[in-house]
């Protein structure tokens, strides 16, 4: 029986619901329509399925005598009201990420989820996601997920569990509680948080601790120290003229990112003067928003207090520090001129001094309940996470846990290197680990529960704001996996409650109105509506709080370099270690991928003599490590940043040992890192593997860019820069416009660089990923890649993004070449890829001058996917044979489906009807898809934008896929050298 | 040799052969001849090779394209490099046999058959790379027009079905003049062939020669017809070839001198390879009376002719990338000189420019061994200038950000080596079972064939 | 000297060698007739099914609509095989006894699928929509034959590339008037010039440009 399991892990059991009846119903549906359903999945699946067994590109291609193989259709037994063979579904849930919930619709065939995009309904998405979300679905079919109850890892049934858990139960009843501990990741979900409360109320003696890595431990207190109570501080970016980011990647990460980045690039469009924001970055690793930043000062993270200090000083609160900087001086003056109109954001990984600081420095400009609104905190609970997991650990340590119970999470990996967690655990008398994955924590456990994905679970989360959402499941748990409610209700008088049944008890009586109706719009609109945490007014002291910082860290040798440890851009704290996508994706300022690295900044490189791949041993309060050195322009000197999440022993196929283990080197006292790194050259090298090796632009005119002055001057400098030749320079004749021209205009002012859209054209497109291997060879096949470019000195540069998908070119280079005739231009100006034609013989690719063409060298779609990962296949989108070229068509399966939709209602397609992969799940709203043949789309209104311009139009291609140039809003006051933009 | 070398006149054939010494001589190496030791070795060497490449292409159909070095931005590697360079050398068998036949060149006559020969065996090497190099080879037919169920044709701007055509043609016509040039001694061979099976293929093969009057005009009239065909094929091929690049908007690529100058650059390679076989030939086979000195000074005059019209063609091409003022084109030139591949770059001008400048010197053309490290050196160069112009023009073109480097995988050395090797093989098989050099053509330059001294030291001036 | 081969060597010789011209000609013609032929393209082969089915009743005899089962063509790319209970909503009042409908019978009891052979079978790259064509006038007729007369269903046509673009670049000789749609054995008013009738047809029903059905990613993505 196992075995099958581990062969046919996707069709073991596969019980989808059928119409919102069984939503609303037990959830999972009959065994006796689940054997239908079986067939369903193995049969009709299976049609839509087999469309990416790519054999038959070879069998298509050996025309002669080739006969189809013969295949089955297997329809329902009774055939569901809403399903059409075919036709997707799209269903509203939430993702979570420490504690904090985004908002989907996830996109379902024939009952199995494909493509997640964002809700448009939710405050935390507007319609975007980002690259997490965009990858959940790799983790939902991920081969490696653990697909039994095991005890001591040998399999075990679910009574079997329940048993052991209520023997332990009792045992704790005995003594109220005592002894029964457990361990929580970030709690944001309402249900979750009562049934933990309700428990501890039952059982006073027992323990309830959270910990997770990138916890907002830091943000709650320095929130304390200002405001007297933790408190959620929201960003209204939008009301924001000037912002100032003290080492805060807002734009990246933290709690409703996706919408500062909406509210952030909304006003900055050139036109509208007036909008035109101003953003300031103080921050010692190069990010996201630095590189938006219109001016960024690389700041050691230890400085940056001193910093904030004399700004706060300059603006009136607290007293005036010692000689300030002309930065902060011409920062302050900005701020000053924008009292309540302004914004000054502390880092999550800042400590509570800045963060009271920044408070400070907001309430004296008047901006508290203006930019910055304070509510409840959405976590259930706010306690320090790094006091709670001490705490555990001192009890584990004293022998004071006879039973643990980790909900999720993977604290093994990710405690600090000074909270001798594991070993702690060993004393422990029963150990239960929920979990996705058979990891580094449920090594050391004795029982390891399977845990649901979020899209196989009832459950409930809220946004940043405090919204709710109903987290509800798009398919029946593959392997039988249970939610942490399932586990929290074993322990109460209800053990065999449903988690279903669990979410609604908790709303039942929370809903307005009818609540069958209420819930089922909830489930609907993918929100519950009026759960937004109203404003809170507080009082907060404008003066700035005495430094305790010094205070806090030994002093340290000469000579020694501060290290920065933050959460990877792609693999976040390590719980995506094993997600392909996520794993090749290239990070946005290093285009790294599969690795992480110790990044120095030029110059310290230069000092320590090393390079790029250089193994180093990094040493910090006596543990040490080590790693390979990247060179990151723009880092702030006499400084090492290293990316936690990487170093993983138990991950999976991919994610298992690759990287090097920062959590080694955290601390408790210093989770962010300090102080006291010494760094020695041990001689070896270490290969990593990046997307692109060369980051100028080599004087050439490619991303454009000028300063609202200059463009005021002259609007259409991204024009004048390079002559392009007339249209009717082509020997050959231009193809005749037909109904419709499909275009796309890609806002470069907007992008920040996120990637999302990298994924989701992933996603959307069955682009397989190649591995660390291929990718240092220069085989990665993303067809929209990021392009990042520095300009200026290397010290700290100018970044700039360039999203570059396919251009579409009037006059295609590689439609010319190409012998056989696989890509020709489509009648609507689409540059058709035809897979199934195409023999291979690159002339397209060489002759691209964007190389925008990818390969296939191997037979990736299979070389580098497991079986359980079919299913996770776009059925619209044929899936790529070995040796054939491929590239983004502007998701021309979209085009088509809208296409057929309006030919039948006899209409054109409206404008927006079809809506690009990457141009959904942009939070910038960088990327317009439209219509050129329409005069009212948004694409022809934003091309008739005066910085809009073609890349490497001098070359006659005339691409359809155009940029619109860079405008930067830069301070006058500070000195041109400083200038972002010049 | 030394008193020869100082005089200026050289007869194309030495003083004192017969008819029947000649016929003797040349037939003797196919029939009589015991299989001498240096063949052996050679035949294995070249087969031991040859049986590598083929492991090489198993894996490659096995497993993908992936075990060669391409990439992204160098889709070409190798594979082209490699069908440029032997379509190249395939050049010179045709342009000696055909074109100065016309000429009148009776020079010629000893050593046409081996160039034809290896103009063949290099055609043959160099069509298997293009097929090689396709990512779904067994697809290759669909650069073909012919009727099929997808009612589709091949695309035909693209310079790819060009090359299809002008190669295959070129190999046919090639195939056949070879082949008509052969007859009359394949009789010879048949008639005084000991061996019944002998007898037989060539028998064959001759297709009943006898040599009567109407068979010798007839013969006359089709060899110069085909010679008139071959000839402007050997113009035409290395053009088509050359527009592979030149359609290409690629710097490097897009450039208009490339016809004339991968033509001079053809035959420029293919004589030095033809010297490259001669020499040795000539010793091993101890026929220093048939392929005399005259032959290689006249080789070595044309190498030195041709390499002059190549180096002019690069000295264009620097000045053209400037003139155009393109800042592509000229930061091409620059990479070329001074990017990670400048070794190419320097290495091919030092071996195809600098290298012929010592054939100014009459000493060296008149030095069988000068002349065969010249002519080596120029292999080399030849090669280079093809790896420059496919490599260094790909790694880096518009977009730095998709710039990269390209490094060949041993599986690209063992198909290129490997092809070499199946060259080797294929002409020591020439040279064990057919004339290397044509007999009843070389008969017509005896003594006995003049009408009157007077008239051979005519043609000499 | 004796002679090495025989006189009739000489027309030997000869014949082989023109012949072998011929020879290349006929391996070409060879090729394409086995490519387009049944054997490669299974047209007219009547399938083996789990239940002997017969469209002649059902269709021809009993004149059910088409839409009756394969819901779907009007609005999905798939036309859909019906549920067993499709079968059932007539088969629980008639034929209750049939041994030919033992396999429905069992089917609907089991709740088990009946697993049907699949006739009409497009390679997986292309991207065929029902609703499209039958929304423009296209009869099922037009590619799936007289399925009226089929006792069991065979594929009438070849299927290939070759014939689909007959009518992607002709379409006005098979677009038919919507109200005949689902219509067998239809056929053009009398006396009618067929290409002016689809013609007509096209405009009607604003067919799209020939150069838009060419285009290769109106079936390929």
């Amino acid at each position: 029986m196992n075995k099958d399991k581990q062969l046919l892990p996707t069709y073991e059991r596969p019980q989808y619901w059928r119409s919102l009846e069984e939503l609303r119903g037990p959830g999972l549906v009959t065994e006796r329509d689940s054997a239908a359903a079986l067939a369903d999945a193995a049969g009709l699946d299976r049609r839509e399925l087999v469309k990416y067994l790519g054999v038959s590109f070879a069998m298509a291609g050996l025309t002669a005598c080739t006969r189809q193989p013969t295949e089955k259709i297997v329809p329902y037994v009774r055939q569901p009201e809403e399903i059409i063979p075919g036709k997707p579904l799209f269903f509203a849930t939430a993702m979570s990420l420490s504690g904090y919930a985004t908002g989907l619709l996830v996109e379902s065939h024939m009952g199995r989820p494909t493509k997640a995009e964002g809700n448009p309904l939710h405050p935390a998405s507007l319609g975007a996601t980002d690259a997490f979300s965009q990858a959940a679905l790799y983790d939902l079919y991920d081969p490696d997920r653990s697909q039994s109850i095991t005890f001591l890892d040998e399999i075990r049934a679910w009574p079997a569990f329940l048993s052991a858990i209520r023997v332990a139960l009792e045992k704790a009843r005995t003594k109220k509680g005592d002894g029964l501990h457990i361990l929580t990741e970030t709690v944001g979900s309402p249900t979750l948080g009562a049934q933990l409360l309700a428990l501890l109320r039952d059982l006073p003696g027992a323990r309830w601790h959270q910990w997770e890595p990138n916890n907002r431990d830091r943000v709650w207190a320095g929130a304390a120290a200002a405001f007297g109570q933790p408190v959620e501080t929201i960003l209204r970016v939008d009301r924001a003229d000037v912002i100032l980011s003290l080492d805060a990647d807002f734009l990246a990460c933290g709690p409703g990112h996706l919408r500062s980045v909406r509210e952030f690039s909304a006003r900055r469009r050139p036109r509208d003067r007036q909008k035109f924001n101003r953003l300031y970055a103080v921050e010692s690793t190069p990010s996201v928003t630095g590189a938006c930043a219109d001016h960024r000062l690389p700041l050691r993270a230890w400085d940056v207090e001193a910093f904030a200090r004399s700004v706060a000083g300059l603006v009136g609160a607290g007293s005036a520090a010692q000689a300030p900087s002309d930065f902060a001086k011409a920062v302050a003056e900005d701020l000053k001129s924008h009292r309540g109109k302004s914004l000054v954001i502390a880092g999550d990984d800042q400590p509570a001094p800045v963060q009271a600081l920044a408070h400070a420095i907001n309430a004296a400009l008047g901006n508290v309940g203006q930019t910055l609104i304070t509510t409840d905190p959405v976590p259930v609970r706010t306690e320090s996470q790094i006091d709670s997991l001490r705490q555990l650990v001192g009890d584990m340590d004293k022998g004071l846990v006879d039973t643990l119970i980790i909900l999720g999470g993977n604290p093994t990996f990710t405690a600090p290197a000074d909270v001798p967690f594991a070993h702690a655990l060993e004393k422990v008398g029963l150990r239960i680990h929920l979990g996705t994955h058979q990891d580094e924590t449920s090594a050391h456990c004795h029982w390891h529960v399977p845990e649901a994905h979020f899209l196989e679970s009832w459950s409930d989360a809220r946004a940043f704001d405090g919204t709710a959402s109903i987290v509800q499941p798009l398919i029946a748990p593959l392997y039988r996996g249970k939610t942490p409610h399932e586990i929290l209700a074993a322990l109460s008088d209800q053990p065999e409650r449903t988690s279903h049944e669990i979410v609604r008890d908790y709303w039942r009586d929370k809903l307005s109105g009818d609540f069958e109706s209420a819930w089922r719009q909830a489930l609907h609109d993918g929100v519950i509506a009026g759960t937004a945490f109203s404003p809170k007014a507080l009082a907060v002291w404008k003066s700035a709080p005495p430094s305790n910082a010094s205070a806090a860290t030994p002093e340290t040798a000469a000579g020694s370099l501060e290290i920065r440890f933050r959460p990877d851009p792609t693999i976040y704290d390590g719980r995506f270690a094993n997600n392909g996508w996520l794993q090749e994706l290239p990070k946005p300022i290093s285009k790294l991928t599969w690795d992480n690295a110790v990044m120095l900044a030029p110059q310290t490189a230069k000092r320590l003599a090393l390079t790029n791949e250089d193994v180093v041993k990094l040493e910090y309060r006596g543990r040490s490590i080590e790693a390979p050195v990247w060179i990151q322009p723009g880092h702030v000197e006499d400084a090492a940043t290293l990316h936690f999440g990487y170093g993983r022993t138990r991950a999976g196929q991919l994610g298992t040992r690759i990287g090097s283990n920062a959590n080694a080197l955290r601390t408790a006292d210093a989770p962010a890192g300090d102080r006291g790194l010494q760094i020695t050259k041990t001689g070896r090298t270490y290969s990593l593997a990046t997307t692109q090796q060369h980051d100028v632009m080599e004087g050439r005119a490619l991303v454009r860019s000028a300063t609202l002055e200059e463009f005021e001057r002259q609007p259409k400098f991204a024009h004048e820069i390079v002559e392009e030749p007339e249209s009717d320079l082509t020997m050959y004749s231009s193809f005749p416009r037909q109904e419709y021209a499909w275009a796309m205009a890609i806002d470069l002012n907007a992008c920040t660089g996120c990637n999302a859209c990298v994924v989701a054209c992933q996603a959307e497109n069955n682009i397989p990923f190649v591995g660390k291997d291929q990718v240092s060879r220069g085989r990665a096949m993303h067809w929209l890649r990021v392009d990042r470019y520095y300009s200026g000195s290397p010290d700290n540069p100018t970044t700039h993004h360039q999203p570059l998908p396919c251009m579409q070119c009037e006059n295609a280079p590689c439609e010319l070449v190409c012998p056989v005739g696989a890509t020709v231009h489509s009648a609507e100006g689409l540059n058709d890829m035809v897979y199934n034609r195409c023999v291979g013989t690159r002339y397209c690719g060489n002759n691209c001058p964007y190389k925008v063409r990818h390969f296939n060298f191997y037979h990736y779609s299979t070389k580098f996917r497991a079986p359980s990962m079919r299913m996770l296949a776009n059925p619209d989108v044929t899936v790529r044979w070995r040796g054939v070229m491929e590239k983004c068509t502007y998701c021309v399966q979209r085009i088509n489906e809208a296409k057929i939709t309006a030919e039948k209602q006899d209409r054109r397609v409206r404008d927006g009807e079809i809506v690009t992969a990457c141009q959904q799940a942009c939070p910038a709203e960088a990327i317009v898809f439209g219509d050129l043949a329409d005069s009212e789309s948004r694409v022809v209104r934003r091309k008739a934008s005066p910085t809009n311009y073609s890349l490497l139009g001098e070359l006659g291609t005339r691409p359809r896929t155009t940029y619109l140039a860079e405008v930067g809003n830069p301070n006058p006051a500070l000195a041109a050298a400083e200038s972002k933009r010049s | 040799m030394s008193d020869r070398r100082e005089s200026r006149y050289v007869p194309v054939i030495q003083p004192g052969h017969t008819f029947a010494s000649v016929t003797d001589k040349i037939s003797s190496i196919v029939l009589s001849r015991r299989t001498p030791r240096f063949w052996v070795v050679g035949f294995g060497i070249g087969f031991a090779l040859t049986l590598g490449m083929l492991y090489a292409i198993g894996v490659l159909f096995f497993r993908g394209i992936g075990v060669w070095g391409v990439n992204q931005p160098v889709g070409w590697g190798f594979a082209i490099v490699n069908f440029v360079w032997w379509i190249g050398i395939g050049h010179a068998g045709t342009l000696i046999s055909a074109i100065l036949l016309l000429l009148r060149q009776e020079w010629r006559t000893s050593i046409n058959r081996f160039a034809e020969a290896m103009t063949l065996f290099a055609v043959a090497q160099a069509g298997l790379y293009p097929i090689l190099h396709l990512g779904r080879p067994w697809l290759a037919y669909w650069l073909l027009p012919y009727p099929n169920t997808m009612a589709l044709w091949p695309q035909w701007r693209s310079p790819l079905v060009w090359d299809v055509f002008a190669v295959s043609t070129y190999a046919t016509v090639s195939l056949l003049f070879w082949y008509v040039g052969l007859i009359p001694d394949l009789a010879t061979l048949r008639d005084r062939a000991r061996k019944k099976t002998a007898q037989i293929i060539y028998g064959m093969l001759a297709m009943g020669w006898r040599g009567s009057a109407m068979h010798w005009h007839r013969y006359e009239m089709a060899y110069l017809l085909l010679a008139g065909i071959a000839t402007p094929l050997v113009v035409s091929v290395h053009t088509v070839v050359s527009f592979d690049f030149t359609i290409g908007i690629i710097p490097g690529w897009h450039s208009t001198i490339f016809p004339p100058y991968f033509v001079a650059g053809a035959i420029y390679g293919g004589f030095a390879m033809v010297l490259t076989i001669a020499i040795p030939l000539r010793s091993l086979y101890h026929l220093e009376d048939f392929v005399t000195l005259r032959h290689l000074r006249n080789m070595a005059k044309i190498l030195l002719a041709t390499g002059l019209i190549v180096g002019y063609g690069y000295m264009i091409e620097i000045f053209m990338s400037w003139y155009s003022g393109s800042p592509y084109e000229k930061y091409m030139t620059w990479n070329r000189m001074t990017g990670p591949y400048w070794p190419a770059f320097w290495g091919l001008m030092l071996c195809n420019i600098v290298t012929p400048q010592f054939l100014w010197f009459r000493a060296i053309r008149s030095s069988p061994l000068g002349l065969w490290i010249i002519a080596l050196i120029v292999n080399v160069g030849m090669w280079l200038e093809r790896f420059v112009i496919v490599v260094t023009s790909l790694h880096r073109d518009f977009l730095p950000s998709s710039w990269g480097m390209y490094f060949p995988t041993k599986f690209d050395w063992m198909t290129y080596v490997g092809t070499i090797g199946f060259f080797v093989a294929l002409f020591f098989l020439f040279i064990r079972f057919l004339p290397m050099i044509s007999i009843f053509e070389m008969r017509t330059l005896v003594p006995e064939a003049e009408l009157a001294p007077a008239d051979a030291e005519r043609k000499e001036q | 000297m004796a002679q090495i081969f025989h006189r009739s060597t000489n027309t030997i010789s000869r014949v082989s060698i023109f012949g072998a011209v011929f020879l290349v000609a006929l391996l070409g013609w060879l090729f394409y007739t086995l490519e387009a032929s049944p054997y490669t393209t299974q047209q007219n082969v009547a399938r083996e099914q789990p239940v002997q089915f017969s469209h002649a009743h059902h269709v021809g005899a009993i004149g059910i609509d088409c839409r009756y089962c394969h819901t779907s063509v009007e609005r999905a790319a798939f036309a859909g095989i019906p549920p067993v209970k499709t079968c059932m909503n007539c088969h629980s009042q008639i034929w209750l006894q049939s041994s030919f409908l033992a396999p429905v019978r069992d089917a609907y009891r089991d709740d088990r699928s009946i697993e049907w052979v699949r006739v009409h079978d497009l390679p997986d790259f292309v991207y065929f929509d029902h609703s499209i064509h039958i929304n423009k006038g296209i009869g099922c007729e037009s590619c799936h034959g007289r399925v009226d007369e089929m006792p069991l269903v065979w594929q009438a046509s070849r299927l290939q590339m070759g014939w689909c673009l007959e009518c992607h670049r002709h379409p006005e000789k098979f677009i038919r008037p919507k109200s005949e749609v689902f219509t067998m054995g239809w056929a053009p008013p009398e006396g009618i010039n067929r290409e002016a009738y689809g013609l007509a047809l096209m405009k009607a029903y604003n067919l799209r440009d020939r150069s838009v059905l060419e285009s290769c990613s109106t079936c390929h993505r």
